[in-house]
Protein backbone atom coordinates (compact mmCIF):
# COMPACT_ATOMS: atom_id res chain seq x y z
CA UNK A 1 0.00 0.00 0.00
CA UNK A 2 2.88 2.38 0.80
CA UNK A 3 4.30 1.80 -2.67
CA UNK A 4 0.96 2.85 -4.15
CA UNK A 5 0.98 6.09 -2.15
CA UNK A 6 4.59 6.88 -3.10
CA UNK A 7 3.81 6.25 -6.77
CA UNK A 8 0.89 8.69 -6.54
CA UNK A 9 3.09 11.41 -5.02
CA UNK A 10 5.76 10.76 -7.65
CA UNK A 11 3.16 11.05 -10.44
CA UNK A 12 1.96 14.32 -8.94
CA UNK A 13 5.48 15.82 -8.72
CA UNK A 14 6.24 14.55 -12.22
CA UNK A 15 3.06 16.18 -13.56
CA UNK A 16 3.80 19.50 -11.82
CA UNK A 17 7.29 19.35 -13.34
CA UNK A 18 5.79 18.88 -16.82
CA UNK A 19 3.49 21.88 -16.25
CA UNK A 20 6.13 24.22 -14.77
CA UNK A 21 8.68 23.34 -17.45
CA UNK A 22 6.29 23.85 -20.37
CA UNK A 23 6.51 20.23 -21.53
CA UNK A 24 2.73 19.93 -21.09
CA UNK A 25 2.28 22.49 -23.88
CA UNK A 26 2.68 20.75 -27.26
CA UNK A 27 2.97 24.12 -29.00
CA UNK A 28 6.03 24.91 -26.86
CA UNK A 29 7.43 21.44 -27.58
CA UNK A 30 7.02 22.00 -31.33
CA UNK A 31 8.69 25.40 -30.91
CA UNK A 32 11.70 23.51 -29.53
CA UNK A 33 11.62 20.88 -32.26
CA UNK A 34 11.46 23.54 -35.01
CA UNK A 35 15.18 24.23 -35.36
CA UNK A 36 14.75 26.00 -38.70
CA UNK A 37 12.02 28.33 -37.46
CA UNK A 38 11.79 30.70 -34.52
CA UNK A 39 13.51 28.35 -32.06
CA UNK A 40 12.54 28.13 -28.37
CA UNK A 41 15.50 26.47 -26.58
CA UNK A 42 13.60 26.04 -23.26
CA UNK A 43 13.21 22.28 -23.43
CA UNK A 44 16.96 21.72 -23.57
CA UNK A 45 16.99 23.16 -20.04
CA UNK A 46 14.24 20.74 -18.98
CA UNK A 47 16.55 17.91 -19.93
CA UNK A 48 19.51 19.52 -18.10
CA UNK A 49 17.48 19.95 -14.89
CA UNK A 50 15.86 16.54 -15.06
CA UNK A 51 18.98 14.53 -15.90
CA UNK A 52 21.08 16.44 -13.36
CA UNK A 53 18.75 15.65 -10.46
CA UNK A 54 17.88 12.11 -11.61
CA UNK A 55 21.61 11.25 -11.84
CA UNK A 56 21.85 11.84 -8.07
CA UNK A 57 18.81 9.64 -7.42
CA UNK A 58 20.14 6.77 -9.54
CA UNK A 59 23.62 7.07 -8.01
CA UNK A 60 22.04 6.73 -4.54
CA UNK A 61 19.79 3.87 -5.67
CA UNK A 62 22.67 1.93 -7.17
CA UNK A 63 24.31 1.58 -3.74
CA UNK A 64 21.18 0.20 -2.12
CA UNK A 65 20.00 -3.40 -1.97
CA UNK A 66 16.66 -2.31 -0.48
CA UNK A 67 14.24 0.46 -1.39
CA UNK A 68 13.36 3.13 1.17
CA UNK A 69 10.19 1.06 1.79
CA UNK A 70 12.40 -1.91 2.79
CA UNK A 71 11.56 -4.00 -0.25
CA UNK A 72 14.36 -5.69 -2.20
CA UNK A 73 15.65 -3.29 -4.88
CA UNK A 74 14.70 -4.84 -8.24
CA UNK A 75 17.54 -5.02 -10.78
CA UNK A 76 17.50 -1.98 -13.08
CA UNK A 77 17.72 -2.64 -16.83
CA UNK A 78 21.35 -3.24 -17.85
CA UNK A 79 22.82 0.04 -19.07
CA UNK A 80 25.19 -1.63 -21.52
CA UNK A 81 22.81 -4.11 -23.13
CA UNK A 82 23.08 -4.24 -26.92
CA UNK A 83 21.44 -1.76 -29.24
CA UNK A 84 19.07 -3.62 -31.53
CA UNK A 85 17.06 -2.77 -34.61
CA UNK A 86 13.86 -2.69 -32.61
CA UNK A 87 15.20 0.12 -30.41
CA UNK A 88 16.12 2.22 -33.43
CA UNK A 89 12.94 1.55 -35.44
CA UNK A 90 10.77 2.22 -32.39
CA UNK A 91 12.59 5.49 -31.67
CA UNK A 92 12.23 6.63 -35.29
CA UNK A 93 8.46 5.97 -35.15
CA UNK A 94 8.17 7.72 -31.79
CA UNK A 95 10.06 10.76 -33.11
CA UNK A 96 7.72 11.05 -36.11
CA UNK A 97 4.65 10.93 -33.86
CA UNK A 98 6.19 13.39 -31.40
CA UNK A 99 7.07 15.75 -34.26
CA UNK A 100 3.54 15.66 -35.72
CA UNK A 101 1.62 16.59 -32.56
CA UNK A 102 4.22 17.68 -29.96
CA UNK A 103 2.95 15.11 -27.47
CA UNK A 104 5.08 12.48 -25.75
CA UNK A 105 3.41 10.04 -23.29
CA UNK A 106 3.56 12.00 -20.00
CA UNK A 107 2.30 15.34 -21.32
CA UNK A 108 -0.68 13.66 -23.02
CA UNK A 109 -2.08 12.74 -19.61
CA UNK A 110 -1.36 16.14 -18.09
CA UNK A 111 -2.86 17.98 -21.08
CA UNK A 112 -6.14 16.10 -20.52
CA UNK A 113 -6.44 18.09 -17.30
CA UNK A 114 -5.83 21.32 -19.24
CA UNK A 115 -8.94 20.59 -21.33
CA UNK A 116 -6.93 20.70 -24.58
CA UNK A 117 -8.99 18.57 -26.96
CA UNK A 118 -6.11 17.26 -29.15
CA UNK A 119 -4.88 15.32 -26.10
CA UNK A 120 -7.95 13.07 -26.32
CA UNK A 121 -7.40 11.54 -29.79
CA UNK A 122 -3.64 11.37 -29.15
CA UNK A 123 -4.21 9.45 -25.90
CA UNK A 124 -6.70 7.02 -27.46
CA UNK A 125 -4.42 6.32 -30.42
CA UNK A 126 -1.37 6.02 -28.16
CA UNK A 127 -3.13 3.38 -26.04
CA UNK A 128 -4.03 1.59 -29.29
CA UNK A 129 -0.35 1.74 -30.27
CA UNK A 130 0.68 0.17 -26.93
CA UNK A 131 -2.01 -2.47 -27.38
CA UNK A 132 -0.78 -3.43 -30.84
CA UNK A 133 2.75 -3.57 -29.44
CA UNK A 134 1.75 -5.74 -26.48
CA UNK A 135 -0.27 -8.11 -28.68
CA UNK A 136 2.02 -8.43 -31.68
CA UNK A 137 5.59 -7.82 -30.51
CA UNK B 1 17.65 29.71 -37.10
CA UNK B 2 16.47 32.54 -34.91
CA UNK B 3 15.94 32.31 -31.16
CA UNK B 4 12.40 32.91 -29.94
CA UNK B 5 13.28 34.99 -26.86
CA UNK B 6 9.61 35.83 -26.21
CA UNK B 7 8.81 32.16 -25.58
CA UNK B 8 12.08 31.25 -23.86
CA UNK B 9 11.44 30.29 -20.21
CA UNK B 10 14.87 29.25 -18.90
CA UNK B 11 14.12 29.27 -15.16
CA UNK B 12 10.71 27.64 -15.34
CA UNK B 13 12.05 24.97 -17.65
CA UNK B 14 15.10 24.30 -15.48
CA UNK B 15 13.03 24.13 -12.27
CA UNK B 16 10.29 22.03 -13.92
CA UNK B 17 13.00 19.72 -15.25
CA UNK B 18 14.49 19.43 -11.75
CA UNK B 19 11.04 18.43 -10.43
CA UNK B 20 10.85 15.72 -13.11
CA UNK B 21 14.32 14.54 -12.04
CA UNK B 22 13.21 14.58 -8.39
CA UNK B 23 10.18 12.45 -9.28
CA UNK B 24 12.40 9.96 -11.13
CA UNK B 25 14.76 9.82 -8.13
CA UNK B 26 11.92 9.24 -5.65
CA UNK B 27 10.38 6.46 -7.75
CA UNK B 28 13.63 4.53 -7.98
CA UNK B 29 14.47 5.07 -4.29
CA UNK B 30 11.01 4.27 -2.89
CA UNK B 31 9.66 1.81 -5.46
CA UNK B 32 12.78 0.58 -7.25
CA UNK B 33 11.13 1.51 -10.54
CA UNK B 34 12.05 3.54 -13.59
CA UNK B 35 9.85 6.63 -14.08
CA UNK B 36 9.20 6.00 -17.76
CA UNK B 37 5.67 7.00 -18.64
CA UNK B 38 5.35 4.79 -21.73
CA UNK B 39 6.61 1.78 -19.76
CA UNK B 40 4.30 2.47 -16.83
CA UNK B 41 1.29 2.75 -19.17
CA UNK B 42 2.07 -0.24 -21.38
CA UNK B 43 2.87 -2.19 -18.20
CA UNK B 44 -0.73 -1.69 -17.09
CA UNK B 45 -1.84 -3.54 -20.23
CA UNK B 46 0.81 -6.26 -19.89
CA UNK B 47 0.00 -6.95 -16.26
CA UNK B 48 -3.75 -6.83 -16.86
CA UNK B 49 -3.98 -3.83 -14.55
CA UNK B 50 -2.89 -5.82 -11.50
CA UNK B 51 -0.01 -3.59 -10.38
CA UNK B 52 -1.66 -0.82 -8.46
CA UNK B 53 1.38 1.45 -8.18
CA UNK B 54 1.14 2.00 -11.95
CA UNK B 55 -2.42 3.27 -11.66
CA UNK B 56 -1.43 5.48 -8.72
CA UNK B 57 1.32 7.12 -10.78
CA UNK B 58 -1.16 7.82 -13.60
CA UNK B 59 -3.70 9.28 -11.15
CA UNK B 60 -0.93 11.54 -9.80
CA UNK B 61 -0.14 12.78 -13.31
CA UNK B 62 -3.82 13.46 -13.99
CA UNK B 63 -4.16 15.30 -10.65
CA UNK B 64 -1.25 17.69 -11.26
CA UNK B 65 -3.11 20.18 -13.49
CA UNK B 66 -5.90 20.45 -10.91
CA UNK B 67 -3.39 21.51 -8.25
CA UNK B 68 -1.69 24.11 -10.38
CA UNK B 69 -5.01 25.60 -11.45
CA UNK B 70 -5.69 26.58 -7.83
CA UNK B 71 -3.17 29.34 -7.59
CA UNK B 72 -0.06 29.01 -9.72
CA UNK B 73 0.00 31.12 -12.85
CA UNK B 74 1.93 29.16 -15.44
CA UNK B 75 1.45 30.78 -18.84
CA UNK B 76 3.85 28.32 -20.49
CA UNK B 77 1.98 25.25 -19.21
CA UNK B 78 -1.00 25.35 -21.55
CA UNK B 79 -1.28 25.78 -25.32
CA UNK B 80 -2.09 29.37 -26.26
CA UNK B 81 -3.23 28.97 -29.85
CA UNK B 82 -6.64 27.28 -30.04
CA UNK B 83 -6.73 24.29 -32.39
CA UNK B 84 -10.01 24.34 -34.32
CA UNK B 85 -11.55 20.92 -34.79
CA UNK B 86 -11.18 19.46 -38.26
CA UNK B 87 -11.09 15.93 -39.61
CA UNK B 88 -7.61 16.44 -41.03
CA UNK B 89 -6.35 17.61 -37.62
CA UNK B 90 -8.06 14.61 -36.02
CA UNK B 91 -6.42 12.22 -38.50
CA UNK B 92 -2.98 13.74 -37.83
CA UNK B 93 -3.46 13.50 -34.07
CA UNK B 94 -4.60 9.87 -34.28
CA UNK B 95 -1.60 8.99 -36.46
CA UNK B 96 0.73 10.84 -34.10
CA UNK B 97 -0.63 9.10 -31.01
CA UNK B 98 -0.43 5.66 -32.61
CA UNK B 99 3.20 6.20 -33.66
CA UNK B 100 4.08 7.43 -30.14
CA UNK B 101 2.44 4.37 -28.56
CA UNK B 102 3.85 1.70 -30.87
CA UNK B 103 7.24 3.41 -31.20
CA UNK B 104 7.85 3.79 -27.47
CA UNK B 105 6.64 0.23 -26.90
CA UNK B 106 9.15 -1.14 -29.42
CA UNK B 107 11.96 1.08 -28.10
CA UNK B 108 10.99 0.28 -24.49
CA UNK B 109 11.02 3.93 -23.50
CA UNK B 110 10.24 7.54 -24.34
CA UNK B 111 11.43 11.00 -23.33
CA UNK B 112 11.17 10.08 -19.63
CA UNK B 113 12.37 6.45 -19.58
CA UNK B 114 15.25 6.86 -22.04
CA UNK B 115 15.62 10.66 -22.07
CA UNK B 116 15.68 11.32 -18.33
CA UNK B 117 16.24 8.04 -16.47
CA UNK B 118 18.37 6.33 -19.13
CA UNK B 119 20.71 9.26 -19.71
CA UNK B 120 20.94 9.91 -15.96
CA UNK B 121 22.35 6.40 -15.49
CA UNK B 122 24.54 6.56 -18.60
CA UNK B 123 22.75 3.82 -20.53
CA UNK B 124 24.17 3.34 -24.02
CA UNK B 125 20.85 2.03 -25.32
CA UNK B 126 19.09 5.13 -24.02
CA UNK B 127 21.65 7.43 -25.64
CA UNK B 128 21.02 5.75 -29.00
CA UNK B 129 17.24 5.98 -28.45
CA UNK B 130 17.38 9.68 -27.53
CA UNK B 131 19.63 10.65 -30.45
CA UNK B 132 17.33 8.68 -32.78
CA UNK B 133 14.00 10.07 -31.62
CA UNK B 134 15.31 13.64 -31.37
CA UNK B 135 16.65 13.48 -34.92
CA UNK B 136 13.44 11.87 -36.14
CA UNK B 137 11.34 14.58 -34.46
CA UNK B 138 13.52 17.46 -35.74
CA UNK B 139 13.28 16.09 -39.30
CA UNK B 140 9.51 15.53 -39.01
CA UNK B 141 8.87 19.11 -37.83
CA UNK B 142 11.18 20.47 -40.53
CA UNK B 143 9.33 18.55 -43.25
CA UNK B 144 5.87 19.46 -41.93
CA UNK B 145 6.55 23.16 -41.34
CA UNK B 146 9.12 24.13 -43.95
CA UNK B 147 8.74 21.67 -46.82
CA UNK B 148 5.11 20.54 -46.88
CA UNK B 149 3.72 23.56 -45.02
CA UNK B 150 1.18 23.29 -42.25
CA UNK B 151 1.23 20.63 -39.55
CA UNK B 152 -0.96 20.47 -36.47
Amino acid sequence: MKNVFSAFIVGLIFGIGLLVSGMSNPQKVLGFLDLAGNWDPSLALVMVGAIGVAAIGFALARRRSQTLLNEPMPPLPAANSPVDRRLVIGSVLFGIGWGIAGFCPGPVLVALGLAFWPAVPVLIAMLAGFWVGVRRY
Amino acid sequence: MTIDWAQFTPWHSLIGGALIGLAASLLVLFNGRIAGVSGILSGIMQSGGAERWRWAFVVGLLTAPLLTSIGLALPQAAPVVPVPFSFSALASLLAAGFLVGLGTYLAKGCTSGHGVCGLARLSRRSLVAVLTFMTSAFVTVFLLRHVLGGGV
